[in-house]
């Protein structure tokens, strides 16, 4: 049964500092990006959160640019706007292929980037791209900004460092050197949710990310390490079943999932080659 | 071609729909109106002992099964669904009480509590003692017919639930009026629903009306659930003395509406050498869920389409659908004949597999020809055209050379040949009395029949038929809403039977008519003798003779005839199997609509695609556990690859124009050709949906070979050699198909 919306609160603040002041003295608080997650709970009605604080509007959290020498990506950036960046797509061309394998036109136009990570389904398309991309997330609260790598955000299942006072603002991507890779197996062609998705870079030591086949989004780390080692695309395969821990669901099983990943690994793996 | 028929006329409903402004019944609302809400049972089997109501009651409307002032029970072949469970529950959403409020908010926050006594729930088919009907179709001597024969192959096909997913969910309106009650809504029945709430209510039939609203899409999924929700709509507003609006959303309808019959057939067929068919034993088992519905008709449907569209002397087909703990299982497009016709399907392919012939030749060594009997006795007349399909499509997508072309690549290409006997099965027309009216107008006519429109196209077609009967154009032919205060009963909307049955009886009302008219203009007549209304009855055509207790005799006035080449592409990494092209030619009697029939054409293909590929309701403990369209997983416009329709005719003298029915059959064939296309690529798969996991899951059929992308997980080696019969038989998922099941030669078959 459908959540009924009389009994919904929203609040909505027109700065970011009018924003995380409601945030630890309102709360708690469910941000509202473009919604795309959060509707599909109201409808179904299984979230269980009734307020919730409107972030539209926050112009802070807009924009891609290069600070640092890294990118920076507003939270709000939408997968068109990421799709659209000369930036993102001559840098982080993972990230664009990520954006465009989600959903379809009208979830890309909507959906944004730090939804995707503050949602915290394994399944989260850019996720692998982040973790392979040894991303940052910007964390802020009224007093203060932290920014936290990729691979510490998540502690657990449906789990995160964000404290229920705290904004994702920004995700930062420092450069990557070496060849980029991604693919998602989803269940079809269009709205598909990952049973499997990949993100590779090439490089000296090659950094590879999965998701939808552990509980969080995973670094394989072993089988970097293997590979970085020299071991074979044979052995490395046998490796990454160790850093992967699939399940069967609804969507796919521990087994199809377990055997897609090392095809993935292999396929980036050729396909990278020097 | 005539003036009107045989053109694609603009479809009268479209202009409406496209612009957003036909109205559903969500869009409807009166004065004073309550929405009402259904709460189910959450377990598949048990007594309720107890309901808590824990929110405040002030203006709410409740309703259980006490309320009820006729007879507790969904009205149609069984009488045995209760309208709101009475202390027992035997399956999981089943309503058991109904609440109501102005005030759709406090309506949905209402928490009700319902207490159990669980009782053993039975939830596989093969387990349950209760059948809802069986059947059994006998023809010549089967020993004598395996005697013949020099091989004899066997097997088992699975098929799994399906989901219409018509794109407006179920909702009725109904509003207390005249001592009685009229409804509004979502549906393809109008009488159905009649019947079932004159029932219900206990009322005279007159004081029930029960009015079509525009209504988006059906599927099947429209002909018996909508008595059960005008049911308790009415309950509600008669209860409540308001009217009341019961719309669902799309998680309650996909977990508590009904859904194809999941199916296992038993094939075991004795055939020649040469791919002559001598024998034929088939075994249909479908689980019907909690209540009857429709099954028994749906088995019988299946049973009589299970033999394929091939001729034989010798033949037993058994027939069980039996109960089980699961949301009733209903009509579904096909009725039964996609499932039997895709184990007979497949089981033709691994005939030729097994022989080691060309699938086209041995189709065709088989298929029925004019004056060849069905397995009932039926003979065929002219317009059988199983061969004409057959070499129409294998023609046009140049299947012997793409079959060659592809082999060792990721490319497959595979082909079903399949009938579907349009119209109710054997005597069904005969007691169904359809009647259909014409009323003329100034201008021309208007029709009066219960067949409803669901996007199929039928007030465009029926208005066809009588302009070009009648003389008059089309534009000049009006069709009224299907109204029980307005239009006979012409029977419901199914079974392929609306263009074919009751655009045959206006055919005849438009005859008499233009015959009355003589030389006047409609406006002329209508001021020198007064109003004029033609109505005609049904009547079988000559020599259609059906016995129901031996299952002899003619099943259908007429059948279609189609085939489908289906071509795929595996991708070596994740198994997804990609349709790439669809040729699919269907021989229809008559097209009177060209572009409505391409239409069902396309939009049954790509729902067997969705059926053959992606297509899963995932049951756990009785319920579907992925309700929702993320996880239940239909094609998009991106999964249907181009689709290249060939539309053949061979008049069918009875129909109108020649018509025969066609809404059904473009779902019957698609997927055995999408699993033989499989099969093709060495993969020996015999259950839908076909998805990744269970093409990789499947065992290797011997000799053929099987490219993969060279590297195999640990456990798996041996992929990609074309080891011989390696895990023949293994069993997966249940799917056990024991000693008997691999393709087993009488003497020894020839080792490839
Ligand atoms: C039809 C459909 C298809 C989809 N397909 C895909 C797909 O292919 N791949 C995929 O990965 N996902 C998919 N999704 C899921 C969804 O679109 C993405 O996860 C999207 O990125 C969510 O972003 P949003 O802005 O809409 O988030 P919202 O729904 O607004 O929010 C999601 C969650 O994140 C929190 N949140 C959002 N922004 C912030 C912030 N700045 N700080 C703190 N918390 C925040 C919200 O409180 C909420 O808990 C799909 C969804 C739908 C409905």
């Amino acid at each position: 049964m459908r959540t009924a919306l009389s009994a919904l609160t929203l609040l909505r603040p027109l700065s970011l500092r009018d924003a995380l002041r409601m945030m630890r003295d309102d709360g708690p608080l469910t941000p509202l990006a473009g919604c795309t997650d959060v509707y599909v709970g109201l409808n179904l009605g299984t979230a269980s959160d009734r307020r919730f604080i409107d972030l539209a509007r926050l112009e802070a959290l807009r924009g891609i640019a290069v600070r640092g020498g890294a990118i920076r990506i507003g939270a709000l950036t939408t997968y068109s706007e990421l799709l659209r960046s000369p930036l993102v797509r001559r840098r982080l061309p993972m990230l664009a292929s990520a954006a465009g394998a989600i959903g379809a036109v009208q979830i890309q136009n909507r959906g944004t980037i730090g939804g995707n990570i503050a949602n915290m389904s394994p399944a989260g398309d850019t996720l692998p791209v982040l973790a392979a991309a040894d991303a940052r997330v910007e964390l802020r609260s009224v007093d203060r900004v932290r920014t936290v790598p990729f691979a510490l955000y998540y502690t657990g299942y449906r789990r995160s460092v964000r404290r229920t006072d705290e904004i994702i603002t920004a995700i930062e991507v420092p450069p990557v050197e070496g060849a980029q890779w991604f693919r998602k197996v989803g269940t079809h062609a269009a709205q598909s949710i990952s049973k499997v998705v990949m993100a590779g870079v090439r490089a000296e030591r090659p950094r590879i990310a999965f998701g939808s086949v552990a509980p969080t989004v995973v670094r394989a780390r072993r089988t970097e390490d293997a590979l970085a080692a020299g071991a074979t695309i044979a052995e490395a395969r046998e490796v990454l079943q160790l850093d992967i821990s699939p399940i069967d669901d609804i969507r796919s099983t521990a087994a199809y999932r377990r055997e897609v990943a090392a095809r993935l690994l292999t396929q980036f793996w050729s396909s990278t080659a020097p | 071609m005539g003036l009107v028929v045989g053109r694609s006329v603009l479809r009268s409903d479209g202009a409406a729909k496209a612009a957003g402004t036909a109205r559903y019944v969500a869009d409807l609302a009166r004065p004073g109106m309550l929405h009402a809400r259904t709460i189910r049972s959450a377990i598949p089997c048990g007594e309720v002992t107890r309901i808590r109501l824990d929110f405040d009651r002030a203006g709410f409307t409740i309703v259980d099964a006490r309320d009820i002032p006729g007879r507790n029970v969904i009205s149609l072949v069984a009488d045995d669904q209760p309208c709101l469970a009475d202390g027992v529950v035997r399956h999981v959403a089943e309503p058991v009480l109904l609440l109501a409020h102005e005030d759709r908010e406090r309506l949905i926050e209402a928490e009700v509590r319902i207490e159990y006594r669980p009782g053993t729930a039975v939830l596989d088919p093969a387990a349950s003692g209760r059948a809802f009907k069986t059947v059994s179709i006998a023809k010549g001597d089967l020993a004598a017919g395996f005697r013949r024969a020099d091989f004899v192959v066997e097997g088992e096909y699975r098929t799994g639930h399906q989901e219409h997913l018509y794109i407006e969910p179920n909702g009725m309106l109904a509003v207390p009026e005249n001592g009685g009650v009229t409804i509004i809504g979502s549906m393809q029945c109008p009488y159905y629903v009649h019947r079932a709430l004159t029932a219900l209510l206990g009322l005279a039939p007159d004081k029930v009306r029960v009015a079509q609203a525009e209504t988006g899409g059906a599927f099947g999924g429209k002909e018996d659930y909508p008595s059960m929700i005008a049911g308790h709509a009415a309950l509600v507003a008669l209860k409540s003395g308001r009217p009341v609006k019961l719309v669902y959303d799309r998680a309650e309808d996909l977990l508590a509406t009904t859904k194809r019959h999941p199916s296992v057939v038993r094939h075991r067929t004795g055939v020649t050498r040469d791919g002559r068919i001598t024998a034929m034993d088939i075994e249909v088992l479908l689980d019907g869920g909690a209540y009857c519905t429709l099954s028994p008709v749906v088995l019988s449907r299946g049973c009589l389409h299970a033999t394929g569209p091939y001729r034989c002397d010798h033949v037993r087909v058994t027939g069980r659908v039996v109960m089980t703990n699961s949301p009733p299982n209903g009509a579904f497009r096909g009725f039964g004949a996609p499932q039997t016709l895709f184990a007979a399907e497949v089981h033709v392919e691994r005939i030729a597999e097994t022989l080691g012939l060309d699938p086209v030749r041995v189709r065709a060594v088989n298929a029925l020809r004019p004056g060849d009997t069905t397995a009932t006795g039926q003979v065929l007349g002219e317009d059988t055209a199983a061969l004409d399909v057959l070499r129409a499509a294998a023609r046009r997508s140049g299947f012997a050379r793409k079959r060659r072309a592809y082999r060792g690549t990721h490319r497959g290409i595979g082909l079903a040949l399949f009938f579907h006997g349009a119209g109710f099965t054997g005597n069904g027309e005969l007691h169904l009395q359809s009647k259909a009216s014409l009323e003329l107008t100034p201008r021309g006519a208007r029709v009066l029949v219960s067949s409803t429109e669901m996007g199929q196209g039928q007030r465009t077609v029926h208005a066809q038929i009588v302009a070009e009967a009648l003389g008059v154009p089309y534009e000049a032919v009006e069709v009224a809403v299907a109204d029980t205060a307005v239009v006979p009963d012409s029977g419901p909307t199914v079974a392929s039977r609306t263009t074919m049955i009751v655009g045959g009886l206006l055919r005849d009302c438009a005859v008499e008519m233009r015959r009355r008219l003589g030389r006047l203009s409609p406006a002329a007549y209508l001021r020198r003798h007064g109003p004029l209304v033609v109505t005609r009855q049904y009547a079988p055509p000559p020599n259609q003779e059906w016995d129901e207790d031996s299952y002899r005799g003619s099943a259908y006035g007429s059948y279609g005839w189609a085939c489908d080449v289906i071509e795929v592409e595996r991708d070596p990494v994740t198994e997804e199997i990609r349709p790439i092209r669809v040729t699919a030619a269907h021989e229809v009697g008559r097209a009177l609509n060209p572009l409505a029939v391409r239409g069902q054409i396309e939009g049954g293909t790509a729902q067997g695609l969705g059926y053959a590929l992606l297509e899963e309701v995932v049951l756990r403990g009785g319920a579907m556990a992925n309700a929702q369209f993320t996880n239940y997983v239909v094609p998009t416009t991106l999964d249907i690859p181009p689709l290249d329709v060939l539309i053949l005719e061979k008049p069918y003298a009875h129909g109108p124009f020649g018509a025969k029915g066609v809404g059904e059959m473009p779902i019957d064939g698609v997927a055995p050709a999408v699993v033989n296309a499989i099969r093709s690529l060495g993969v020996d798969l015999r259950e839908i949906p076909a998805t990744p996991e269970r093409v990789m899951g499947a065992p290797e059929i011997g000799g053929l070979g099987r490219a993969t992308d060279g590297s195999s997980a640990p456990g798996r080696s041996g992929r990609g050699q074309g080891t011989r019969g390696q895990g023949r038989g293994t069993g997966r998922r249940g799917w056990n198909p024991g000693a008997s099941d691999a393709g087993a030669p009488k003497t020894r078959a020839r080792s490839r």
